[in-house]
């Protein structure tokens, strides 16, 4: 690098201050996988406490507490920072941008997020309790009848929506404004694209759930009816707003993971994508039909059966794009030249067990059966394996993909295998069962169950114990390809495409700040 | 620094997010139209002057069965009860019925009846010129009372609704009643 | 599917022939089969329905894996790169795109038909010949049936020390109630639900019924159960602490049987409320509560109420029978351990309770003021 450009700060103040897209790309990052451990320690506690029937290490009111606060923690602390993290790294490098277009924004949309989570963290040293009605907060159980805490909690989604808003908003200025020349929108790679279009969703859909948290804090504090009969308002009403929220918020979580995938996918197969237009497409018209399928997360409250239909006959079209995606994944394989490093494992797996979650999807989808799975570990289990295997698994894969060009070594790829295939073990011993529990009867969200389930939670349990520790051997490879390992390449992968391989490995601080000429 | 157009695009996004946070708002309002274009409308009022003299005329042929269930909200210590649980109407037909409500404490309480009716289709039909559900009721401590209710249902009820339940739910309000008017809500 | 499903009905039929001739009492056993992995065939016609059409399309979402991980995998063994296979340049195919947008399309009406078929037959609750009222309640269902005037309430029967391992669990852990929902076998049945706090939701997998209760607001659904059982369920909302521990539990009766049932509970209702309905103002419940006190109390707390210094405390000018009303009436209905005070509250009625507590308060210059009503101790004894 030229003598002009000036390298990092030192010390602390080169993380507080930075306006480096690479440093703030890698501060989501640790702090997503920070909160990832934190998430999935309170998973294991729900885990130890399912292992056997009866009540044994917790009381059922923390039980509720940690379901709710796994939940939200995993959501909004580990999944959706680890992706705003990996765009933050990548988007730049990948259409020859030096930096982000807000510099000063992303730096904000950061350091608002531990701040956020410090105070969810501090609601469980509150009278009361930490937030105990599930991650979805249903009124009135998040109202009424809510701990004291709630305030705190409301506040903290306050915090990670203004986070989550700017960073959308700085990746799409990016996107829009600082391509390299010649890099039109139909030759973006398929992982900007996908975040381009969840970038949108985020901004029409994090203002939304603020809105319904700020009618929570009213109904209070403030002595209005939203959401209480008791004022003319409608308990129901906030399940709508909510999930006109949430269901383009597992989008949000699940589109950045199909841009991973279709990236890794032709490095390893050395094979063009195939059907780039289609996958643009594809990506978009799920973005749009999540906006109408909201309601199929409420068949049960009583809706007129007009309704019922609509959203089950939207709900099912969504299979169409989702499946052209997975067939353009197979088709990209095929008769490939594929070798199986890490991150290839890790996609491979996430169409797998992505698939199998997409399934479960469509038969949650049929309003009469969704009455036998609704609020049952089937959906548990249904949405496990669209969020673990499938975003998780991706985030890895993206990982995995790119940390040779983050820190300029090859990682261990026999302990990186290992870590993939413990996980890939564990979770499948811990979600598949759910299914069967699910079918036979068990609701969600319980401290205790019949003994006909205990064989099945029994397995369960372990299965998470076994994917809790292997991500330990994570921590290892991280550290391991962090302080040394083999020099990587510039280009890392024989097959690898695109710009972010043009730079060397590990990339510089500044990277073009001579925009590439791209054709 | 920024450029001038990333600014634009910027404010321009931050519009739209200001705009998504109004439309969450919106949306109650939204709910509400939706549910009455849908002819799911949980509560229709209408005063008498109000319903269609072709809705008036009561049709003899046809019978409905009205029930009525009366609930109360968790705490609520108000006895309640319909003075009928089920009469059969005709559309058209102008019917009166009472609820029975006392307050067993030993203070005045203010309670609040909210409506429901089941099937949801049948809501738009059912006309009620008089509620005690439109106002909420005071009662002194040990206070009993007799509530009328009257309603029409309309003719243009669909022929595959034979029996409409109207269910009220009581809801202590004595102490959100001190400030009544922050409240949104349907009932004006 | 239809062969199998008339295989299972005749299966289900083979069974409860078999159970009433061994034995009449075990037609009321639970014959439902219940499987471990996978969705209850369940007791109605609409549960067939919903059972066939979840197997339907999990074969259907079974055979599309096969097909899309077999060529996968096809493509994983022959395609490496350790095989020496040399990728080809292919990108696009739009005859191929097309294809694999329309067939799952046309997969996808073939499930939505049936599917909006048993849906109609789930929200036609028409014509029921006996409504029934669930309630929600933190953490217990009241059920009420409104023409006849009885209700009650249903909680958990599972005893505290088997959830705390204190001792052995039984068969129906967490799935056992005090008191049943019971209903006529062969009649369709309407459910109205609805919740009084927050919302709960009413599943019984063997109708294939799941509503939510919502506080203020009533939905409906219905079953008719042909075959008399007990058929167990669970609360599906979480609904607070205690989410866990508010099973559903109905039985399924005869018809006769059922009728006699929900007659005797009739006339204790009817019993019930006339004593309730009494409303006693505070001259009859004082002269009315003298005599109860001068019949039972006076013998040990001493007709002027000073009681037997040392012995019997004195209840003029005493902090229970001057302080908080609760206090008062539970020390009246559930005595005091380790005393002589006895437990009033099954000896005697609600009326002589109320009558009682008031006289305590109001006499030997005791004016509280308060009044207390028999239902407010009916209300108390039922842990209001």
């Amino acid at each position: 690098m030229g003598a002009d450009h000036h390298g990092p700060a030192k010390g602390l103040t080169r993380w507080l201050f930075t306006t480096n897209h690479k440093d703030i790309g890698s501060m989501y990052l640790w702090f997503s996988f920070a909160m990832f451990l934190l998430g999935g320690s309170f998973a294991l506690v729900i885990r130890s406490e399912l292992f056997q029937p009866g009540l044994q290490l917790v009381r059922p009111e923390f039980f509720n507490q940690m379901t709710t606060m796994h939940g939200l923690v995993m959501v909004f602390g580990a999944i959706m920072p680890a992706w705003v993290g990996l765009a933050n790294w990548m988007v730049p490098l990948m259409i020859g941008a030096p930096d982000m277009a807000l510099p000063r924004m992303n730096n904000w949309s950061f350091w608002i997020l531990p701040f956020a989570f410090t105070m969810l963290s501090l609601t469980f040293f509150m009278d009361g309790g930490a937030p105990n009605f599930g991650w979805t907060f249903y009124a009135p159980l998040s109202t009424t009848y809510a701990p004291p805490s709630v305030t705190y909690f409301i506040f903290a989604v306050h915090l990670m929506g203004m986070s989550s808003i700017m960073g959308s908003i700085n990746i799409i200025a990016t996107i829009m404004n600082m391509r390299a020349p010649g890099m039109t929108y139909m030759k973006m790679p398929m992982f900007v694209w996908t975040w381009f279009i969840t970038a949108f969703l985020l901004i029409a859909v994090m203002p939304v759930l603020a809105g319904a948290v700020t009618m929570m804090l009213f109904d209070i504090h403030f002595g209005t009816s939203f959401f209480s009969a008791a004022g003319g308002g409608d308990p129901v009403l906030f399940q709508h707003v909510f999930w006109f929220f949430g269901h383009p918020e597992v989008y949000i979580m699940i589109l950045p993971a199909f841009g991973v995938v279709s990236e890794v996918l032709p490095t390893f197969s050395r094979k063009p994508l195939f059907g780039y237009s289609s996958m643009v497409y594809a990506t978009a018209s799920i973005a749009f039909l999540s906006f109408v399928v909201w309601a199929h997360h409420m068949y049960t409250v009583g809706m007129p059966i007009a309704g019922e239909l609509f959203f089950m006959y939207a709900t099912m079209l969504i299979a169409v794009p989702t499946g052209v995606k997975v067939f353009n994944w197979i088709s990209t394989m095929f008769r490939g030249s594929m070798t199986f490093e890490t991150p290839m494992l890790f996609a491979i797996a996430f169409i797998i067990l992505f698939t199998i979650g997409g399934l479960s999807g469509v038969m949650l989808s049929l309003a009469p059966l969704d009455f036998q799975y609704q609020d049952t570990y089937f959906v548990v289990a249904h949405f496990h394996y669209v969020l673990v295997q499938g975003a998780l698994f991706s985030i890895y894969c993206g990982v995995y993909y790119w940390l040779p060009k983050w820190t300029g070594h090859m990682y261990d790829e026999t302990l990186a295998k290992t870590h993939f295939w413990m996980t890939f073990i564990g979770v499948n011993t811990a979600f598949f069962p759910m299914h069967f529990v699910g079918l036979a009867g068990m609701p969600r969200r319980i401290p205790d169950y019949s003994l006909q389930f205990a064989d099945f939670n029994m397995l369960s349990s372990i299965g998470a114990f076994i994917t809790g520790f292997s991500q330990l051997i994570f921590v290892v490879v991280l550290l391991k390809c962090i302080k040394g390992g083999k020099s990587a390449t510039d280009q890392v992968w024989d097959g690898a495409q695109g710009l972010e391989w043009t730079v060397p490995s590990p990339a510089p601080y500044h990277t073009f700040t001579i925009p590439p000429q791209v054709r | 620094m920024p450029t001038k157009s990333t600014r634009n695009i910027a404010l321009r996004l931050g519009a739209v997010a200001v705009g998504m946070f109004g439309f969450g708002f919106a949306l109650v309002p939204l709910y509400d139209v939706m549910c009455k274009v849908l002819g799911i409308s949980r509560e229709t009022i209408v005063t008498q002057s109000q319903l269609d003299p072709d809705a008036a005329q009561a049709d003899m042929s046809r019978t409905v069965t009205m029930q009525f269930l009366a609930n109360k909200n968790d705490g609520m210590a108000w006895e309640f009860r319909p003075s009928q649980f089920e009469m059969d109407v005709n559309p058209g037909a102008m019917n009166n019925t009472t609820f029975y409500v006392r307050n067993p404490a030993h203070r005045a309480m203010i309670a609040q009846a909210v409506p429901s009716v089941s099937p949801p289709e049948a809501a738009p039909f059912l006309h009620k010129t008089e509620c005690f559900c439109f106002r909420q009721q005071t009662l002194a401590g040990g206070e009993a009372l007799d509530m009328p209710l009257q309603f029409v249902v309309d003719q243009a009820l669909p022929k595959k609704i034979r029996t409409i339940t109207l269910s009220y739910t009581l809801f202590d309000v004595t102490t959100m009643a001190a400030a009544p008017d922050q409240r949104v809500g349907f009932r004006n | 599917m239809l062969r199998a499903q008339h295989r299972r009905r005749l299966m289900a039929g083979a069974i409860s022939m078999a159970a009433l001739v061994l034995q009449p009492a075990l037609a009321l056993a639970e014959q439902v089969e219940r499987s471990d992995t996978n969705m209850r065939v369940g007791a109605t016609d609409v549960s067939h329905q919903v059972y066939d059409l979840h197997m339907f399309s999990l074969w259907i979402c079974v055979a599309i894996g096969v097909i899309v991980f077999g060529v996968m995998f096809y493509s994983i063994f022959a395609h490496r790169k350790s095989r020496g296979a040399v990728a080809a340049h292919f990108h696009e195919s739009t005859k191929l795109e097309i294809a694999w947008t329309i067939v799952p399309f046309v997969i996808l009406i073939f499930m939505a038909v049936p599917a909006t078929k048993t849906l109609t037959d789930m929200y036609d609750t028409r014509d029921a010949a006996l409504d029934v009222q669930i309630t929600g309640y933190q953490w217990k269902w009241k059920y009420s049936y409104p023409k006849e005037g009885v209700e009650y309430f249903s909680s958990l029967r599972t005893p505290r020390d088997e959830i705390d391992n204190l001792a052995p669990k039984g068969e129906n852990y967490l799935l056992d109630v005090d008191e049943p929902l019971v209903i006529p076998a062969g009649k369709k049945v309407r459910f109205l639900v609805t919740a009084a706090d927050v919302i709960h939701s009413w599943w019984m997998p063997d109708f294939a019924v799941k509503k939510d209760g919502i506080p203020g607001f009533i939905n409906e659904a219905w079953a008719n159960v042909p075959e008399p059982g007990i058929y167990r369920g669970q609360c599906t909302e979480l609904c607070g602490k205690d989410h866990g521990f508010m099973p559903i539990v109905v039985r399924v009766l005869p018809e006769g049987e059922f009728n006699t049932w929900l007659a005797s509970r009739k006339e204790e209702a009817v019993e019930e409320r006339a004593l309730m309905a009494q409303n006693f103002t505070m001259d009859q419940s004082m002269e009315r509560g003298k005599g109860v006190y001068e019949k039972v109390c006076a013998a040990c707390h001493q007709p002027n109420g000073e009681g037997i210094p040392g012995a019997f405390p004195a209840l003029k000018g005493s902090a229970i029978a001057m302080g908080p009303m609760e206090g008062h009436i539970d020390i009246i209905v559930n005595g005091k351990a380790g005393t002589a005070m006895a437990a009033f509250g099954a000896q005697l009625s609600e009326v002589d309770l109320a009558a009682v507590i008031v006289y305590e308060r109001n006499a030997w210059g005791n004016n509280v003021g308060d009044m207390l009503q028999p239902i407010d101790v009916a209300n108390f004894k039922k842990g209001k």
